[in-house]
C-alpha cells in the first residue's frame, strides 16, 4: 500500500484538496434524508476495505499537512493540549495504544519494537525515529499524550472515570468545532455538553454516559458528529473565532460550493487499561460542498438534510448566516429522485 | 465478551481458608495490562453447573506474564470457591474474562485510605504497587479477626503502609478516630463484609466526608433462592429458574442473548424491563434507582417470588 | 433574596441554594456583605456549629458585627476578592476531611472561593454555595484570558484585550468563570447595545 501525502495548508491560502479517491472514501454522515440526535455508537471494529473505518486510527493523504498545522496552532497557543496532573498514565496508555494499532495496521508507515520497557518507534512519514523507556517520563521530549497525538491526525480527548462520570482532565484540541479545552478541562460529561441544544431534554446524555461508562478493552466504540466550516480550516476554535469567524461571512453564489466545507468527526471509544481512563479521538475529515455534490446521492441527501434542519440546531452547528446560499445551491443537485439507505456512496 | 484461555500455574494456600492461584499465558504471551482494583470473570465447569465468579487481580498490573487471584473457601455459598480450591489442577486451562474495574482508585486523590475486612484485601494488593510507583500517599488498615488470617501480608511489597488490626488479640480498628485525622482530599475504600462496609460508610458521612470521597466494593455473589417461573416476551419461551440458579444463567443456559458485565449487580449491562410481575421481586443489586424497581429487574442476583415473573428477553 | 437560575439553566451553570446545615468536622463559612446575612440564617438553623466554623468576611462592612456576635471560632477579614487566594490557604492549610464550606454572596465570591478551595483538595459535595446580591459575574475572556471582576453588562469591554464580548451562561469551576466571547468577530464594529445582566 503506498500512500502520497499532499502539500497543502488549512488557513492562509487554503490550498487544502481532497483527491478523488478521497472524497469517494468521505465519512458522510447522514443514512437518511433528515437528521436528528441519537446515540448512533457501533462497534469500532473494522469497516468496508479502504473506508476511514477500517483501521483503528485511519491515516490519509491530508497526515503530513495536518501534523503541520497542529505544530503552528500549538506554537501560537500552546494552551490547546492540556494535561491535569493525575492523567499522566492515561497519557502513556494512549501512547501505547496508538503505536502498537499503527504499526499493526500501518508497517510501511510505522514501526515499534519493545525490548520489556524500553521502546524504539519510527514514524516514516514525519522522519522521526525515537528511543524512550515506557512509563519513564525523563526520556520523552514532552508528555507522551502530546508526543504521540503530535503525530496523529485528530483531536483527543483523555476522559478520567470517577464518581459515576466522565472528566475531560486531558486533551490535545487543535481541529475543535468551536469549544475551548482551556476552558472546558475539568469538566464532567454533562458539563461540557452543556452548551448543545436539545440534547438535555432528550436523555441523550444520559443514556451516553451509561454505555461509554462500560466500554470495555475489548470493544471500542465509534459514531459520526458534523458540522459545517467556511473554509478548509482546522483551527476554528473561540480563541481565534476573530480570525476565521469574518470569513463566515465572505460566501457568494459564487464560491460556496468551493468555499463550504461539511466537517465531520469519526468520534472513537476506547478504554484505557492502566488508568482506566476513556480515550476519546475526534478525528475531522473535510470536503466541500461541490466535491460531495460529485457523488450523487449525497448531492440529493445534503440538501434535504440541510434545507429542513431545525433552526436551533442550524446555530449551534454554526452556519445558519449562511444557510439560505447553502440550500440554494444544494437544490441544483436535488432533482427530487429517492435515495438508497445508509451512508455509502451508491 | 472477549475471554482469555489461561493455564493455572501455581495454587498455594496463603491462610487456612485462602489460597492463591496464578493463571499464565499457554504459550507464554503477554497478558493484557489493568488498573489496580480490576477483577476477572473465571468460570468453573463442575459438571453440569458453569459457575462464573469475580475475582480481584491480587497482582502486580507491571507483571505482564501472569494474573493472579485470591480465593476464600466459602462453604455455605453455590460452590465456585468449593470448585477452585477441590477441583482445580495445576495445568488446567480455564476461561479467564478481560479485565474490568468498577473499584478504581481515585486519581485526584491526596492520599488513599485502603481499609480491609479480611479476604477484602485482595483489591488493595494490585493497587498499591500502583500507587507506590506514582508516589502517591496512601495508607492500608488490613483487620482480621485472627492471626492466623492475614493471608496476604507475605504480598505486600517491602515498605508498604500497612496498619494490622487483629480483632481476637484485642486490637480493633478505630474507625472515628483514623477518619477524624485524615487530611483534605483524602479518599476512602473499604473492602469488607456488608457489616463493616456499612458502618464506614455511616462514620465516614456522619463525620462530614461527602459521598464521592467514599468508595467501597463488595461482590454480591447471587445467593441461592426459592425457584420461580420467568416468561420470556420477546422470545416467547417459559423458563423454570433453579434454587441455585441466578435469573441471568437460567437465560443462558436457555439460550436467550443477555448483556452482562460484572455480574453481582453493579454495573448494570443486564438491566431488563419488567413487562409483568404476579408475585413480588427480590431486588439484591446496587444498581436500580428506587423508582425503577417496579419496572426493572437486574437478573444476574435478583430473583422473584410468585406465581409468574414476564420480562422483555 | 436568593435568585433562582434562568430556566432552563444549562448544565454547566452553578446550581445555588439556600445553605442547609449538614453534618462536619468543622466548617469554613465565606461571605460578602449580601451573603453575611445568610451565613446568619445558617447559624440559626445549626445550632452549635459556629464553635466550630472558621469565617471569612470580605467587604462585609456593618455586617462583621453581627457576625461576630455569633461567637465563630476564628474570624478573619478581608478587604476584597484578590486577598481571598491567601486567605483561604491559610484557612485549609491544616484542614482534615469532614470540612464542609459553606458560601454566601456575589456569584464572582463563590466561583473564585469554590475554585480555590478545589484546587486544595476539598471535594465539590462538601461545599455549598448561597448566591446573594449583585448578578454581576467573574468572566474569562476566551481569546486572552484575562478575568474581569464584576461585570454587570452584556456585552463588556475586555480589560485584558479590549475585545466587546458576549457574556456566555456556559461556567467553569475549574476558573470560576463565565465564559466570554468576541461578540463581533464576524461583523467587525457591529455590536448590540449592552444591557444590564439580569439573570
Amino acid at each position: 500500500m503506498t500512500m502520497t501525502f499532499n502539500s497543502e495548508t488549512f488557513r492562509g491560502d487554503y490550498s487544502y484538496r481532497n483527491s478523488p479517491a478521497a472524497i469517494r472514501r468521505f465519512p458522510f454522515p447522514f443514512d437518511r434524508d433528515s437528521y436528528m440526535y441519537s446515540v448512533n455508537m457501533e462497534p469500532h471494529r473494522g469497516g468496508p476495505a479502504g473506508s476511514v473505518f477500517e483501521r483503528r486510527f485511519d491515516v490519509d493523504e491530508h497526515y503530513i499537512a495536518e501534523m503541520e498545522d497542529r505544530a503552528i496552532t500549538l506554537s501560537r497557543d500552546p494552551g490547546r493540549c492540556q494535561s491535569l496532573p493525575h492523567m499522566t498514565l492515561a497519557g502513556w496508555d494512549l501512547l501505547e495504544l496508538i503505536m502498537r494499532s499503527k504499526a499493526e495496521d500501518y508497517p510501511e508507515l510505522f514501526e515499534l519494537h519493545r525490548d520489556g520497557d524500553r521502546w524504539h518507534w519510527t514514524n516514516r512519514p514525519l522522519g522521526i525515529e525515537d528511543s524512550f523507556t515506557f512509563l519513564d517520563d525523563a526520556t520523552l521530549p514532552c508528555g507522551p499524550m502530546e508526543y504521540i497525538t503530535r503525530q496523529t491526525q485528530g483531536d483527543f480527548a483523555l476522559l478520567d472515570q470517577r464518581d459515576g462520570n466522565l472528566w475531560m482532565d486531558a486533551g490535545m484540541v487543535t481541529s475543535q468545532a468551536d469549544w475551548s479545552l482551556d476552558f472546558d478541562i475539568g469538566m464532567n460529561f454533562f458539563e461540557w455538553h452543556a452548551p448543545v441544544p436539545r440534547a438535555a431534554e432528550m436523555g441523550i446524555f444520559q443514556r451516553a454516559l451509561k454505555f461509554l461508562l462500560n466500554i470495555g478493552q475489548d470493544n471500542p466504540a465509534r459514531r459520526l458528529n458534523w458540522t459545517m466550516t467556511v473554509n478548509p480550516r482546522l483551527d476554528t476554535s473561540p480563541e481565534t473565532y476573530p480570525e476565521w469567524g469574518p470569513e463566515k461571512r465572505m460566501l457568494t453564489r459564487g464560491n460556496v460550493g468551493e468555499r463550504q466545507f461539511l466537517r465531520v468527526e469519526l468520534q472513537s471509544f476506547w478504554r484505557l487499561p492502566r488508568s482506566n481512563a476513556l480515550a476519546f479521538p475526534i478525528r475531522c475529515y473535510l470536503c466541500s460542498l461541490q466535491d460531495l455534490a460529485t457523488v450523487p446521492k449525497w448531492g440529493r441527501r445534503l440538501h434535504r438534510v440541510i434545507r429542513d434542519l431545525p433552526e436551533d440546531l442550524a446555530a449551534y452547528k454554526g452556519f445558519a448566516v449562511n444557510r439560505r446560499l447553502i440550500v440554494d445551491y444544494l437544490a441544483g443537485f436535488d432533482d427530487g429522485l429517492p435515495t438508497s439507505p445508509g451512508i455509502f456512496p451508491d | 465478551m472477549t475471554s482469555l484461555q489461561l493455564k493455572l500455574t501455581r495454587k498455594d494456600p496463603l491462610s487456612p481458608r485462602i489460597t492463591r492461584f496464578r493463571f499464565e499465558h499457554p504459550r507464554a504471551a503477554e497478558l493484557p495490562a489493568f488498573s489496580g482494583g480490576a477483577h476477572v470473570m473465571v468460570e468453573m465447569r463442575d459438571g453440569e453447573r458453569l459457575h462464573r465468579n469475580a475475582y480481584s487481580l491480587i497482582s502486580d498490573p507491571s507483571d505482564r506474564t501472569g494474573y493472579e487471584i485470591a480465593v476464600q473457601r466459602e462453604d455455605g455459598g453455590r460452590g465456585g470457591s468449593r470448585f477452585m480450591h477441590g477441583q482445580t489442577r495445576i495445568g488446567m486451562v480455564m476461561n479467564i474474562g478481560l479485565p474490568v474495574n468498577l473499584f478504581a482508585l481515585d486519581l485526584t486523590a491526596r492520599k488513599h485510605l485502603l481499609i480491609a475486612g479480611g479476604v477484602g484485601v485482595t483489591p488493595f494488593l494490585a493497587q498499591i504497587p500502583q500507587l507506590a510507583r506514582l508516589g502517591a500517599a496512601y495508607e492500608l488498615h488490613y483487620a482480621v479477626r485472627r492471626r492466623e488470617e492475614l493471608a496476604a501480608l507475605p504480598l505486600l511489597p517491602a515498605g508498604a503502609a500497612v496498619h494490622v488490626h487483629v480483632g481476637a488479640e484485642g486490637r480493633r480498628l478505630d474507625l472515628a478516630a483514623l477518619l477524624a485525622a485524615q487530611p483534605l482530599g483524602t479518599h476512602l475504600y473499604v473492602c469488607a463484609s456488608e457489616r463493616m462496609i456499612r458502618a464506614a460508610r455511616e462514620t465516614a458521612l456522619a463525620q462530614g466526608w461527602p459521598q464521592e470521597a467514599v468508595h467501597s466494593e463488595q461482590f454480591l455473589a447471587p445467593a441461592p433462592g426459592e425457584p420461580f417461573e420467568v416468561h420470556c416476551a420477546a422470545s416467547d419461551r417459559t423458563l423454570s429458574v433453579g434454587a441455585e440458579q441466578s435469573l441471568l444463567e437460567a437465560l443462558e443456559a436457555a439460550g436467550i442473548e443477555t448483556p452482562w458485565l460484572c455480574r453481582g449487580g453493579a454495573c448494570g449491562q443486564c438491566e431488563t424491563a419488567v413487562l409483568a410481575c404476579d408475585g413480588s421481586i427480590e431486588h439484591r443489586d446496587h444498581w436500580l434507582e428506587p423508582a425503577e424497581r417496579a419496572s426493572r429487574i437486574m437478573p444476574c442476583v435478583s430473583r422473584f417470588r410468585g406465581r409468574l415473573l414476564t420480562i422483555d428477553r | 433574596m436568593t435568585t433562582v437560575p434562568p430556566s432552563p439553566a444549562i448544565a454547566s451553570r452553578p446550581r445555588h441554594a439556600p445553605l442547609v446545615p449538614r453534618p462536619c468536622g468543622a466548617a469554613l463559612m465565606v461571605a460578602d456583605q449580601a451573603g453575611a446575612a445568610a451565613l446568619l440564617t445558617l447559624a440559626g438553623a445549626a445550632p452549635g456549629i459556629m464553635s466550630r466554623t472558621t469565617v471569612l468576611l470580605c467587604a462585609a462592612g456593618g455586617m462583621a458585627g453581627a457576625i461576630r456576635a455569633q461567637n465563630p471560632a476564628r474570624l478573619v477579614q478581608i478587604a476584597s476578592t484578590a486577598e481571598l487566594p491567601a486567605a483561604l490557604d491559610a484557612a485549609l492549610r491544616d484542614a482534615r476531611m469532614g470540612l464542609h464550606m459553606f458560601l454566601a454572596g456575589s456569584e464572582g465570591l463563590i466561583g473564585q472561593a469554590r475554585a480555590i478551595a478545589m484546587a486544595a483538595g476539598l471535594p465539590a459535595g462538601a461545599i455549598q454555595s448561597e448566591h446573594r446580591g449583585t448578578m454581576a459575574r467573574r468572566m474569562q475572556c476566551v481569546h486572552c484570558k484575562t478575568i474581569a471582576e464584576e461585570v454587570a453588562t452584556d456585552p463588556y469591554d475586555c480589560p485584558g484585550c479590549g475585545r466587546a464580548l458576549f457574556v456566555r451562561d456556559h461556567f467553569s469551576r475549574r476558573i470560576g468563570a463565565f465564559q466570554g466571547v468576541c461578540v463581533d468577530a464576524e461583523t467587525p464594529g457591529e455590536r448590540p447595545r449592552p444591557v444590564e445582566i439580569r439573570a
